[in-house]
């Protein structure tokens, strides 16, 4: 994979480029391991993936312009334009399920195929999302890992929860992402997205892990029943950071 | 100097094991600990406690806002504030403050604070804050990264509102109405003196120094540990060339109680001060500081201790908080030499003077801070002789103020 930069109307903007084959822009989730590329090489090997990142993640600038979930859509079809691609095939994990979803739900005639990972998006009262903004770096293996000890053994390369250096590079990581996440996801990530999913004309594939602790796996026969005619992929012994317990068998899903 | 009697309002029945068995004392505080029965008395005894003060030669008396709160009762601090209008005549009444990025719209701050500026004869002082993370995120729901943008043009509403005479369209992001025009105004022109408690942004620095309100620090942290935040505050109110550096820029608040000596005040006290810094303190570190709230500079300069499960259960011993400064305790002339160290080693003209601490009884209260107001206040009246002309900062009352009138008893003849 490079890392490389594409200039957008508002800024510009640092993204993932590999492999070749079908044109597939990925957008990453809210928080944790969009640095790791294990899961975008496998993506690599069958399609030619984009991976833009949001501003205010990694390298890409933050913009004080983006404000709502319009904003964060129009600005990702801007990257899109960008780099040139019709009609491509849109994935995205969990925040970026959401930006995918409203993507296709916008344009529907420009997007081939859709593929949502554990998407964020819609509420469901009787399901409440944990608050993620609220939960300390000791606490998120718990709601994003199948196995915890291993999910947070791969948050913290080389260190733990309790190294003063992990934790505070942890809170500038998450004041700058999660700071930029909270113009759609707080305090409820939710902004309205059901009264559109109608709109989506792309075949659609919804993958899940089935221990999904963050965004349970009953919100994947939610997104299912509002977009006629998806797939709804389960994969056992995984949880929310599914692309990177089950790389494989995700992959192999959106294939 | 200006003295302001300050009361947080906590709520006294915390159990002993608090701590222990819950998640927080704020945003998720567990309902079934409140008696509204109880706090019926709550209440009225801390109303009177700020009345008392009043009469006893404090310059103001002070409330803020607080939200799913247990160390603080006062969700609407303007409703506490026109209570004590009526009961009190000549005190400052401060609301430090109404936080104005949650109201909707806020020109209801606008109208709020000019009645209670009418009901009172000009005695407001006028409290700005952002609100802390806990209070305006977590539990009134604004978006951490938009915090400061929507506080921004909540205050240009409020200033505006305040002071054009014609009605005006506003078109914010955040708030658009097409006729402002507040019904009724305040007395005090251009518009009542602003308080903005700030916890160190350069940001807020810039703001209070450009608009001429006074910076006031809030911690629970003590004199000896702000030094360093408002040291900081004067350094950039000479960067930037400020007019002056009068005092009265600044205010500062601090746990204060006052005995007739040393050991007295231990033994009256101590209980008390343990309740509100092992009990009331006990937030949950992740409502402190929602991603986006604060500035990345502020969070690499942070202590990050608190992010780890041990953190939650450390003591605070007494003699701890008297060392460091997070109390002020002692005899009169202890209590003296510990307020002028704070007031001229901070260079702050305005105290807020924390005196109903934790869950200290109405009439020890009363004793701590009747000593304060006979005892300490008159011998640290006059420094900063060179500023007592300086009145930017605080109210101007009419000199002719109405009372309460005394109500018949008999059928009124018309």
């Amino acid at each position: 994979m490079e890392l490389k930069t594409v200039r957008t109307h508002r800024v510009p903007v640092r993204y993932f480029e590999g492999g070749s084959g079908e044109p597939l822009v990925f957008l990453h989730g809210a928080g944790r391991l969009n640095e790791d590329r294990t899961f975008l090489e496998a993506l690599a090997a069958k399609f030619h993936v984009y991976a833009p990142l949001i501003p205010g993640y990694g390298d890409s600038e933050e913009h004080p312009e983006l404000y709502d979930m319009l904003d964060f859509t129009l600005h990702t079809w801007d990257v899109v334009d960008a780099l040139g691609l019709k009609k491509p095939m849109l994935a995205g994990f969990s925040m970026g399920g959401m930006i995918a979803a409203e993507m296709a739900a916008i344009a529907p005639h420009d997007v081939s195929r859709l593929a949502l990972i554990a998407p964020a998006g819609l509420w469901i009262p009787d399901h409440p999302i944990p608050d993620i903004f609220s939960l300390l770096p000791y606490e998120f293996p718990h709601y994003l890992f199948y196995d915890e000890e291993a999910g947070a053994k791969l948050m913290t390369p080389g260190g733990d929860m309790s190294d003063p250096k992990f934790i505070q590079a942890f809170l500038v990581q998450n004041a700058r992402e999660l700071g930029a996440a909270s113009k759609i996801l707080f305090p409820i990530p939710e902004r309205g997205l059901s009264t559109r999913l109608y709109r989506i004309k792309a075949p659609v594939t919804l993958i899940w892990g089935a221990c999904d602790r963050l965004i349970p796996a009953v919100y994947g026969h939610a997104f299912q029943r509002a977009i006629p005619g998806s797939r709804l992929v389960v994969i056992q012994e995984a949880a929310h950071m599914v692309p990177f317990e089950k790389t494989a068998e995700v992959v192999e899903a959106l294939s | 100097m200006r003295f302001t009697w300050f009361n947080l309002m906590p709520w006294p029945y915390l159990p002993n094991d608090f701590r222990q068995k819950n998640h927080s004392v704020w945003v998720d505080i567990d309902s079934r600990l409140f008696d509204p029965v109880k706090a019926h008395e709550v209440y009225n005894n801390y109303m009177d406690l700020l009345e008392y003060a009043g009469k006893l030669g404090f310059d103001g008396i002070g409330v803020n806002e607080h939200h799913q709160n247990a160390y603080g009762l006062m969700p609407s601090p303007n409703i506490i504030a026109a209570g004590l209008a009526r009961r009190t005549d000549d005190v400052a009444l401060v609301v430090l403050g109404a936080s104005i990025a949650l109201y909707n719209p806020p020109v209801r701050v606008a109208e709020e604070f000019a009645m209670l500026d009418c009901i009172s004869g000009g005695r407001l002082v006028a409290g700005f804050p952002v609100g802390t993370s806990m209070d305006t995120n977590y539990c009134y729901g604004t978006i951490p990264g938009l915090t400061r943008d929507k506080y921004r043009e909540a205050h240009e509403l409020i200033i505006r509102a305040w002071q054009e005479p014609e009605p005006f369209a506003f078109n914010g992001r955040y708030t658009k109405l097409r006729y402002v025009n507040i019904w009724p105004r305040p007395i005090q022109k251009p518009h009542p003196p602003v308080h903005v408690p700030g916890g160190g942004s350069v940001e807020t620095f810039d703001f209070c120094i450009d608009n001429t309100y006074t910076y006031s620090y809030l911690s629970f942290g003590g004199y000896i540990r702000g030094k360093q935040l408002m040291d900081s505050y004067w350094d950039r109110v000479a960067e930037r060339n400020a007019p002056d550096t009068s005092p009265y820029r600044a205010g500062f608040a601090q746990f204060v109680c006052v005995a007739d000596t040393d050991a007295e005040a231990e033994r009256l006290y101590a209980s008390h001060v343990g309740y509100f810094y092992n009990r009331c303190l006990h937030v949950y570190p992740g409502f402190a500081d929602a991603p986006g709230y604060r500035t990345i500079k502020t969070i690499q300069k942070g202590v990050l201790s608190q992010y780890t499960p041990q953190s939650l259960f450390e003591e605070h011993p007494w003699q701890q908080l008297v060392d460091n400064g997070h109390v002020i305790a002692g005899s009169p002339e202890t209590v003296r030499q510990r307020m002028e160290d704070l007031i001229k080693g901070l260079r702050v003209g305005h105290v807020y003077c924390l005196m109903q601490i934790g869950d200290m009884p109405k009439d020890k209260c009363m004793n701590s801070t009747r000593l304060f107001a006979e005892k300490v206040i008159p011998q640290l009246r006059h420094l900063f002789p060179e500023y007592a002309d300086d009145g930017r900062f605080w109210s101007k009352p009419l000199e002719n103020r109405v009372a309460p009138a005394s109500l018949p008893t008999a059928a009124v003849e018309v």
